[in-house]
């Protein structure tokens, strides 16, 4: 019989959540009892709503264990692991029965994260028996030609995932097509996007997949080198990727002669970015690898021409790569059998925001935003309003209500005047001001332009000054014009995607909430009342029981009043910090 | 724009920091001559100082013949490279669209308060540095901070992660 097996979930979300702990006080249990049973790790499954998470496997299949704490695993070990008796009320996923949370799973298909949370990522050899390097042995026992792979991955489909959606197929022929003896495949983890995390989750749990994927395009192009850029936030990222990295040479999948194939030599290291989104962009990441500021430059030459140290480069996103093995072991048909007719596949999104359950999900291309969001994604926390969802962070745009049926689809979601990103959907209820929310995406921009053009340097300061004004009730009558010409000129002058993107979290905004933007002006008021100086509090007295709490605390001593009688708060003096609202325990502050 | 940080972080009353040189040797020999090592250098180098001081850049371009003014160019224009010190724990808060959306602004707040400084900046006993950055990748965790390499926080409240800091700072006390 096979040993029973309790793998916790050590991705960065599962540690943030505290799975390290988990994860040693299980051990401790196992080593006092010398406990029969295997403890292993996995990274995260996509459910960080219910992290820390422990998956128990014993030969009635598998149960998933959520938002487990140290009792709850010692509880898991004595009556699951010793007792056979499954603990169902912390049980969020089982293949025995059904749970709450089983929408979750139902819409997903697994393509990019066909391992993720099923493997050991530190472990290449439970990568290679989920069907991993078969895809490119494939390649070198059959002899399939560049040509025959590149072909392989046109008739899929793909598009790139790293935001711009360009044919991966037909990317990689404009690489191969160049002949030089010295050609370059860098993989894109840079991830940008504030509020995307689909190439971390994906890095940590599978690393070797990306490798993979990227030996596999080396073969396809001609590469004779690569290089992974990712971001130093993602310091668990790194360090798995070092150990894949390592453990692919000891196996012969990278260096010289790779599984036989005469003459091809290849291998690939990590570039720890130092933290500018603009380098995100293809050109400016080829400067910061060069050890240079990253800032864009004019193409073309594009980077297949003239890329990393003045040779042809193909730069490809994380999941772009990910996918790259599955598509070549099983078949373009695969994976082009999901999707609408331009946009083929799966994609992954990270869920955030006001959303019940925030996570990583990969759902086939065609799939709606509402069955995102409501079905997988379990709907609005605390059962507020939705209100719009953000695609594609500070370069795309948000998706109100009324829209919420568009097909995750490139044309489709470029339609509303979103974009479908990277995956980054970052969902909005009633309580989000969408002004604000403009404000902080340019906020975001503005600090990130490097600086090159005018327009995006200066431009997006004036726009980011007129939105803080009209969030702090300073706006004025002509500001939402002004925005929407500095918005186009900054559009249509910049050079990088970085500038020509900018303004339009700022256009979506205005297309869809212009009433939010004009109460804010002109009747100075912030309907989701989110912008403070647009507040004010006030206490009711029939409510007010004159405890002094929140007179005690106001830091300005704005409220004044007898104890045991209604308190009053001075409008002169309020700073609208809020603090007597949220201190009060008689609901008597109101704030409007 | 990026650069704009130099006047930040150009400090007016800045600080001779006394530092062993020779902690770089090994770094400059490793790097040296290789193209695109700068970038790498300017990380070593922070990661032995925590911030790279004034005689570090010069000491490394008079060995690698980079100039100064280059490294400066690139030292400013990464928001990862600190050319002052930082406290012995960096505290990143999140501002990330999903931290932001989870009311980002009040953790940051609450840490002010709580720390005495303004973000950037570091406490008198150089215990605590208070940083933002633009995501962490745990936004499914929102509101979210770091503090130093891998000690990551999520679902924080203003006071929860006023507590975590507190917390970190008895144990630095007991531990003298
Ligand atoms: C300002 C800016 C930031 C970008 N950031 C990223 C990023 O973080 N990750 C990414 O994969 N692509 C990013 N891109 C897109 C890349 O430039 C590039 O198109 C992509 O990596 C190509 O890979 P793909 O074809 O597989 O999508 C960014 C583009 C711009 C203009
Ligand atoms: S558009 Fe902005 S970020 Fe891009 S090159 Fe110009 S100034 Fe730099
Ligand atoms: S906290 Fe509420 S009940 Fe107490 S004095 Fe203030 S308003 Fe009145
Ligand atoms: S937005 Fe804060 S972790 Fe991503």
């Amino acid at each position: 019989m096979q040993k029973t097996q309790v793998i916790v979930g050590l991705g960065s979300c599962g540690v943030a959540a505290g799975a390290g702990k988990i994860y040693e006080t299980l051990k401790s249990l196992k080593n006092a009892d010398k406990l029969d049973f295997e403890l292993k790790k996995t990274s995260c499954v996509g459910m960080c709503f219910r992290e820390p998470l422990v998956e128990v496997i014993d030969e009635n299949g598998s149960f998933l264990y959520g938002e487990v704490t140290d009792d709850i695993a010692v509880e898991i070990v004595q009556q699951h692991v010793i007792g056979f008796n499954p603990v169902r009320d912390y049980i969020v996923k089982a293949d025995l029965f059904e749970t709450p949370d089983k929408d979750f799973f139902a819409g997903q298909i697994k393509i990019a994260l066909r391992n993720c949370g099923y493997i050991d990522p530190e472990s290449i050899e439970e990568y290679e028996a989920r069907n991993g390097y078969k895809a490119i042995k494939m390649v070198a026992e059959k002899g399939l030609t560049h040509e025959a792979v590149i072909l392989t991955i046109l008739d899929s489909g793909l598009r790139g995932r790293g935001g711009g959606g360009f044919s991966t197929g037909m990317k990689w022929r404009f690489a191969r097509n160049n002949a030089s003896a010295e050609k370059y495949i860098i993989c894109n983890a840079d991830e940008g996007d504030p509020g995307a995390f689909m190439d971390r989750s994906l890095i940590e749990g599978d690393p070797h997949s990306v490798l993979e994927g990227m030996i596999i395009g080396a073969y396809a192009i001609g590469a004779t080198g690569g290089i992974i850029y990712c971001r130093a936030e993602y310091p668990l990222a790194i360090k798995r990727l070092e150990i894949a990295l390592k453990q692919a040479r000891t196996k012969g999948y990278l260096g010289k002669n790779i599984l036989g194939i005469e003459g091809f030599n290849f291998d690939i290291y990590v570039k720890e970015g130092a933290g500018a989104f603009v380098c995100g962009e293809e050109t400016a990441l080829i400067a910061s690898i060069e050890g240079e500021r990253g800032m864009p430059r004019k193409r073309p030459p594009f980077p297949a021409e003239k890329g990393l140290w003045g040779k042809p480069s193909n730069i490809n996103n994380v999941e772009t790569f990910a996918n790259v093995p599955y598509i070549v072991l099983n078949g373009a048909g695969s994976f082009n059998k999901y999707g609408t007719e331009k946009s083929k596949g799966t994609k992954v999104f990270a869920l955030a925001g006001k959303i019940k359950h925030g996570g990583l999900v990969e759902v086939p291309m065609g799939i709606t935003i509402r069955e995102i969001i409501f079905k997988l994604g379990g709907g609005i926390q605390k059962n507020k309003e939705f209100k719009a969802v953000q695609l594609g962070g500070p370069s795309g745009g948000c998706i109100p209500k009324h829209l919420i049926d568009t097909q995750v689809d490139y044309d489709q979601v470029n339609a509303t005047g979103a974009i479908m990103g990277s995956g980054g959907m970052v969902v909005m209820d009633e309580t989000t001001c969408m002004v604000d929310m403009a404000r902080f995406f340019l906020d975001f921009t503005q600090k990130e332009s490097c600086g090159k053009c005018t327009f995006c340097r200066i431009g997006t300061k004036r726009m980011l000054e007129i939105l803080i004004r009209i969030t702090e009730g300073k706006g004025e009558d002509g500001d939402i014009e002004k925005l929407e010409d500095l918005a186009q000129q900054i559009k249509d002058s910049s050079l990088c995607g970085l500038g020509q993107t900018a303004p339009n979290p700022v256009l979506t905004a205005l297309k869809y909430f212009r009433h939010e933007f004009e109460a804010h002006i002109y009747d100075k008021k912030c309907p989701a009342l989110n912008c403070k100086p647009l507040l004010t509090y006030t206490i009711l007295p029939n409510k007010c029981t004159g405890c002094r709490v929140c007179a005690i605390k106001c830091p300005v001593q704005a409220i004044s009043g007898e104890k045991k009688l209604p308190h009053l708060i001075s409008q002169e003096t309020c700073i609208k910090c809020g603090d007597c609202y949220s201190r009060c325990k008689f609901e008597a502050i109101t704030v409007s | 724009m990026r650069v704009q940080r130099l006047a930040l972080q150009l400090d007016k009353n800045k600080i001779a920091e006394e530092v062993d040189l020779n902690l770089l040797n090994p770094l400059i020999e490793k790097y040296k001559g290789k193209k695109g090592n700068l970038i790498p250098l300017l990380q070593g180098a922070q990661h032995i100082y925590g911030f790279i001081p004034d005689s570090v850049f010069r000491k490394i371009s008079d060995e690698t013949g980079v100039s100064l003014s280059d490294m400066y160019g690139v030292a400013t224009f990464y928001a990862q490279f600190r050319l002052k010190p930082a406290g012995k724990h960096i505290i990143k808060v999140c501002h990330g669209t999903a931290c932001h959306v989870q009311n980002a602004t009040a953790i940051s707040e609450a840490l002010k308060e709580a720390l005495g400084v303004e973000e950037g900046e570091t406490t008198p006993d150089k215990m605590f540095t208070l940083e933002s950055v633009a995501c962490l990748g745990c936004c499914s965790l929102a509101p979210v901070m770091m503090i130093g390499e891998n000690d990551t926080h999520g679902k924080l409240t203003g006071a929860s992660a006023v507590k975590v800091v507190k917390d970190i700072k008895t144990k630095e006390i007991e531990h003298g």
